[in-house]
């Protein structure tokens, strides 16, 4: 049941990242040698702590390192703050294995260590040196243990310590760990800080974050103004706080009303990013189902031939796809812009076969033209599966299509998405342009209007339609690479899309590229829009009926081509 | 009763719907009223502000360059087409544009098309015969045999048409000529009282083209008669009046020698 | 009368004598002759051969407005299956307390779903004559609305056949949906008895035997009754020219509507057979695939013969049982030639080959 646009979204589901800030701790000082104890070890803070260089700081980490050795959590307190004091570039990996519980004391030599579980105990790594210190018993090591206060202090150093990072994401993650957790000198230190970003998203994270604190500690005057500047946040701590205070009876009046409505206007922003990242995911739907349904557009729309194995020519380059990456495995983020021209070439040369071997002789017989084809593409199915095997293939994606554009914590825009959506456009463009201004697309364009009269004036009607079969035929190979990089590639793939085009291209008026295009589009959007209160299979029910009850209302699609030639 | 069904009554809805037949009223004259009439493709004018009538009993020649008109007129008479102006009216009481193809058909008029059309996979007598009045719904078709009346019917209009011999061959597997007898006879076999023929002597031997000028004054009288022919001698030899279309509207109109001899026409005709 | 178009109808007599003798050889080579005896036929046969002839009437049906009525159904595979869950249906409540869980009331896969009552939809199942009306009367229902929205609206020719695929896809989507209350992915299965008769029994799949032959004659018998009379040329009429047959005053529509809802009819009955001799009706059964499928079996055939649809539907699943059996790979492949060269060398299918040879002689 892989056949349904709900499944389409699986790529997102993994997309919030921003909680994990130890993954992007500091780099800094990273190490050039001793990488023996890879692989059992977590590598972000090894490599801090694997900084060979001895400083003339070490004394003063290893002296409030020391302080740690006590069962007095205000005297761990204390110890942590004198860490955090040193700024050695070491402290913040230190203080994050603190909060991890994997900074320990061996019991033998009262020196701090690094434990990782390994097989009989603990592998263990000295805290300053980083040297391999072999493995132990758990007995062998002491605990330190922490207590909540002791928790949110770290966090609050750690991300202190993020703020030198030169890497602006850095610095913004650290702010917004601490929004929430600042006392009074913190907060003169981020204003301080705040004078001197030169990065606009973390001012504004920085303002957030002291807004929050006057909020909650300021007079009247700081309370309505963090007001003021939290309207515009879209930070969950903000808006909680907003709403405890509008909630709050014992709030002043005017500081209530105003919280209220601060609280109103965030939620309406939020509202319209939602609403902006349903658009956004509804046009990616679309932009595939243009991809899909665009090289039926030439073939059904302009030559009104039916190819039931247009599915299976977007299998092929999806296949293409993966084979491209097999052959060149150590050049992954050049393998789409190989893959692109292949599949094109393959489904091309699949399609000219198609149309000289079959198709042509069927002209004029549009059932018996979809039977043929049907057939055609129950070959090639199974051909790939006998080739390929019947399991789905992997195809990697390349590092520049992972990841997401994050425009603020409710609005984010997955790379490959984006890159679909304007491939889809640049192939649209691509295809008009072919159209309207080459002599291939003149032929097509007037052997498609009348055929007699084109081979009249001396266009060689066989040979056009074997090239405007290739080039529908290729584009849906080149749509075959970009779904590649969304589902799974399997020998069922172009068996899902072929109603789903045939609904795009006769919903947007046969004959009609841009009918195809708003087609699309429009049906990907109102899919996702459905999907919320009817779930995915039942928006995707609604949109085929829909479209079934549309084109029993008007048969000629969205765009229809009128006129007398047009009815007989 | 008579009076509340005039065309020119106001509260006309309010009247229970008669049978279309039953409606049919000539008493005026003309048995079709085209009034500014205007059709549009994509911009381009079909027809545009026509008028005409056409009087009860009467054989009318309606000639014209390509594009004129002359189809999708036929198109509007017979609810295949709806304009997007103007009214055209069966006799003073059916609206014809508020009937569709059958229902036009069940009124009284019939059309042959430009190409011959029969059905080729039946048999001449089928194809006379399902061409035959009488009623046309699902059910009664699935019980029907031919009455008395249909039979002589049939009978008669396979010798008018000069296709007695050929009564149980395949229709498919007529020469050109007789498929266009063989759509005129189902035509007759309807008993419409107006008759559309779309180029009815196109393909036809001289032999043949005169025996269907013959037919076609025959018919006149009993039945109106309108024929689309770009055949100037066939014209020529039934027509007392010709209407000229040009660009969507009506150019001339008036008896053959008064047609030919206009300036306007020749201009249309041979060009500027 | 009868005795005329049999006269006329060579192939249709040899069908219906082929069908009288397999109905009175099969039931004794299965009862009558012992296991041990090569004569004899195993009820597994006796169920293959019944299968194929419920698909011999889908084949029938989908000839009926395809071959003479030029409406190109992908979407017969559904009325089909619809008529397999109304008889599923009944067969589910006739499982009773034998279930797994023992509910009464609830099939298993409701109580599964930790559903409560019985869907609105479930009630009167329980009786067979309720479920007899329900098996002809859901998918005609479905082609009667489909029909009068497409028919009137004057979808034609391709259009059409890609509205009834999408039509039977969407089916195969809800179907699949727990929510539905029809077992979701699992469909409908476990059946054991059929108004009190058990369906492992011997005597029971010879039965539904033959009342598949008995319906594939009855079918065979109204369609030829059909195409024989005035509506079957009128229908013919409208397949080869539909705006002549209009302007005669036919209201095309209406024609084609009542033969689409009377072949959906047609199919809903053959799936009602179907379902208790396989034992099971799943979603799979709405796949496009298998309505295309249909498709080519009265391709093969001939289409516009009637014999000729029944005719390939037999052969071309007895040809589908050889070669999964063997080769399973093959098949698929063999399927796809089927239909590119049925399309392109024989048009007309084998009825088609069998007529020339006759003409030639």
């Amino acid at each position: 049941m892989c056949t349904i646009f709900g499944t389409e979204c699986a790529p997102f589901a993994g997309m919030g990242s921003r909680h994990a800030i130890c993954s992007t701790l500091p780099m800094h000082g990273a190490a050039t040698a001793d990488f023996t104890l890879a692989g059992l070890v977590v590598l972000v803070v090894a490599l801090l702590v694997a900084s060979p260089a001895v400083r003339a700081g070490d004394d003063a980490l290893a002296a409030a390192l020391a302080g740690l050795d006590t069962r007095s959590f205000d005297a761990k307190a204390r110890a942590v703050e004198a860490i955090a004091a040193t700024r050695d570039p070491r402290a913040a990996g230190l203080l994050q294995a603190l909060l991890d519980g994997r900074l320990m004391r061996a019991k033998a030599d009262d020196r701090f260590v690094l434990a990782d579980d390994a097989d009989g105990g603990y592998a263990i790594t000295d805290a300053l040196s980083g040297a391999v210190l072999g493995t132990v018993g758990k007995r062998k090591l002491a605990r330190l243990s922490i207590n909540n206060a002791l928790r949110t202090q770290l966090r609050g150093f750690i991300a202190e310590a993020a703020l030198d990072n030169p890497d602006a994401a850095t610095r913004r993650a650290a702010v917004e760990a601490m929004a929430g957790h600042l006392d009074g000198d913190s907060r003169a230190v981020l204003d301080r800080l705040r004078g001197s970003e030169p990065d606009a998203r973390v001012r504004a994270a920085l303002d957030t974050a002291i807004a929050l604190y006057d909020l909650e500690q300021g007079d009247d005057d700081a309370q309505t103004a963090a007001i003021a500047v939290l309207r515009g946040s879209l930070d969950p701590v903000a808006r909680g706080r907003l709403a405890a205070i509008a909630e709050d009876p014992e709030a002043p009046r005017a500081l209530q009303a105003a919280a209220s409505s601060a609280l109103a206007s965030i939620e309406n922003r939020i509202a319209t990013y939602e609403f902006l990242q349903m658009v956004f995911f509804g046009l990616s739907l679309g932009s595939v189902l243009v991809l899909a349904a665009i090289g039926l557009a030439i073939t059904f729309g302009v030559m009104g031939v039916i190819n039931m194995a247009h599915g299976e020519l977007i299998m092929l380059g999806a296949y293409t796809t993966y084979v491209v990456q097999l052959a060149m495995p150590n050049h992954l983020g050049w393998s789409l812009a190989v893959a692109v021209p292949a599949a094109f070439l393959v489904a091309a040369l699949v399609g000219i076969a198609i149309e000289r071997g079959v198709i042509r002789f069927l002209y004029g017989r549009p059932l018996e033209t979809l039977l043929a084809t049907f057939g055609v593409s129950l070959v090639l199915q199974q051909a790939v599966r006998t080739i390929f095997s019947p399991l789905n293939r992997s195809v990697a994606t390349p590092a520049w299509m992972s990841g997401s554009l994050e425009l603020n914590s409710v609005l984010s825009l997955t790379y490959n998405r984006l890159y679909i959506m304007a491939f889809a456009l640049i192939v649209f463009a691509a295809l008009m342009a072919v159209l309207r201004y080459t002599r291939l697309g003149l032929e097509v364009r007037a052997v498609a209007q009348n055929r007699a009269m084109a081979r009249a004036i001396g266009v060689r009607g066989a040979r056009v339609d074997a090239l405007t079969f290739g080039l529908g035929s290729g584009v849906a190979g080149v749509a075959g690479v970009a779904l590649s990089q969304l589902t799974n590639v399997g020998p069922n793939l172009g068996q899902a899309y072929i109603v789903d085009s045939f609904m795009v291209v006769v919903f947007g008026g046969v004959g009609n590229l841009w009918g195809t295009l708003v087609a699309g589009l429009g049906l990907g959007v109102a899919n996702k829009f459905l999907e919320p209160w009817a779930g995915a299979v039942m928006a995707k029910i609604l949109v085929l009926v829909f479209i079934i009850v549309f084109i029993q209302k008007r048969p000629r699609g969205l765009f229809p081509q009128r006129g007398r030639a047009a009815e007989s | 009763m008579t009076p509340l069904l005039r065309r020119d009554r106001v509260f006309d809805f309010l009247a229970p719907p008669l049978p279309p037949d039953a409606l049919l009223d000539t008493r005026h004259g003309p048995i079709l009223y085209l009034e500014d009439i205007s059709v549009s493709f994509d911009g381009f004018k079909a027809l545009d502000d026509l008028s005409l009538y056409i009087d009860d009993g009467e054989l009318r020649c309606i000639i014209g360059p390509n594009g004129a008109g002359k189809t999708t007129m036929m198109d509007v008479i017979t609810g295949r087409t709806r304009p997007d102006t103007g009214s055209a009216w069966f006799g003073s009481r059916v609206d014809l544009l508020r009937l569709d193809e059958p229902a036009i058909a069940g009124a009284g008029i019939g059309r042959k098309f430009q190409k011959p059309t029969v059905f080729e996979k039946l048999s001449v007598v089928q194809n006379l015969e399902l061409a035959c009045h009488g009623d046309k719904a699902v059910w009664r078709t699935l019980l029907a045999a031919l009455d008395a009346d249909q039979r002589a019917t049939v009978a008669g209009v396979l010798d008018t048409i000069g296709l007695a011999g050929h009564a149980h061959r395949e229709a498919g597997a007529l020469s050109h000529g007789q498929k266009q007898w063989l759509e005129i006879g189902m035509l007759l076999t309807q008993r419409p009282r107006l008759l559309l023929l779309d180029e009815p002597v196109a393909g036809m031997t001289q032999e043949e083209i005169e025996r269907t000028a013959e037919l076609f004054r025959a018919l006149a009288g009993a039945h109106s008669v309108v024929v689309v022919e770009h055949d100037m001698e066939f014209v020529r030899s039934i027509a007392n009046k010709v209407t000229v279309l040009h660009e969507g509207r009506v150019l001339v109109e008036g008896d053959m020698q008064a047609v030919q001899n206009d300036p306007r026409v020749i201009e249309v005709y041979l060009g500027e | 009368m009868i005795t005329r178009w049999l006269m006329n109808d060579r192939g249709g007599a040899v069908m219906l004598g082929v069908l009288l003798l397999a109905a009175l050889v099969v039931p004794l080579a299965n009862l009558g002759i012992g296991a041990d005896s090569p004569l004899h036929v195993s009820t597994y046969t006796v169920t293959l051969l019944g299968k194929y002839l419920c698909y011999a009437v889908l084949a029938l049906a989908l000839d009926l407005v395809w071959g003479y009525c030029g409406v190109l159904s992908l979407g017969h595979g559904a009325f089909f299956a619809l008529g397999g869950y109304a008889m599923g249906m009944y067969l589910m409540r006739q499982i009773g307390e034998r279930g797994v869980y023992g509910n009464p009331l609830l099939p298993d896969f409701m109580v599964f779903l930790n559903w409560e009552r019985l869907p609105w939809y479930w009630h009167g199942f329980d009786m067979f004559w309720f479920a007899l009306v329900m098996v002809a009367l859901a998918p005609g229902l479905l082609a009667f609305v489909f029909g009068w929205l497409a028919f009137r609206s004057r979808v034609t020719g391709v259009y059409l056949s890609i509205i009834t695929q999408a039509l039977t896809y969407a089916l195969m989507l809800a179907f699949f949906r727990n929510e539905m209350g029809f077992g979701g992915n699992n469909g409908l299965t476990d059946f054991k008895d059929l108004l009190g008769f058990d369906l492992q029994a011997d005597a029971t799949r010879v039965s539904l035997f033959l009342a598949s032959a008995a319906l594939l004659a009855i079918a065979y018998v109204a369609c030829r009754h059909i195409t024989g009379s005035r509506l079957g040329r009128v229908v013919v009429a409208v397949r080869d020219a539909e705006n002549r047959a209009r302007f005669l005053g036919y209201r095309v529509e209406n024609y084609k509507l009542w033969v689409f809802t009377f072949s959906a009819v047609l199919a809903g009955l053959a799936g009602a057979l179907y379902v208790p001799q396989v034992g099971i009706i799943n979603p799979s059964e709405f796949q496009p695939l298998n309505s295309i499928e249909l498709v080519i079996w009265v391709a093969v055939g001939g289409r516009g013969t009637l014999w000729g649809a029944a005719a390939g539907a037999v052969l071309v699943n007895y040809a589908k049982t050889s070669f999964t059996a063997v080769l399973p790979e093959v098949w698929l492949f063999a399927l796809g030639a089927l239909f590119v060269l049925t399309t392109l060398l024989l048009p007309r299918g084998l009825a088609g080959l069998l007529r020339n040879r006759g003409e030639a002689r």
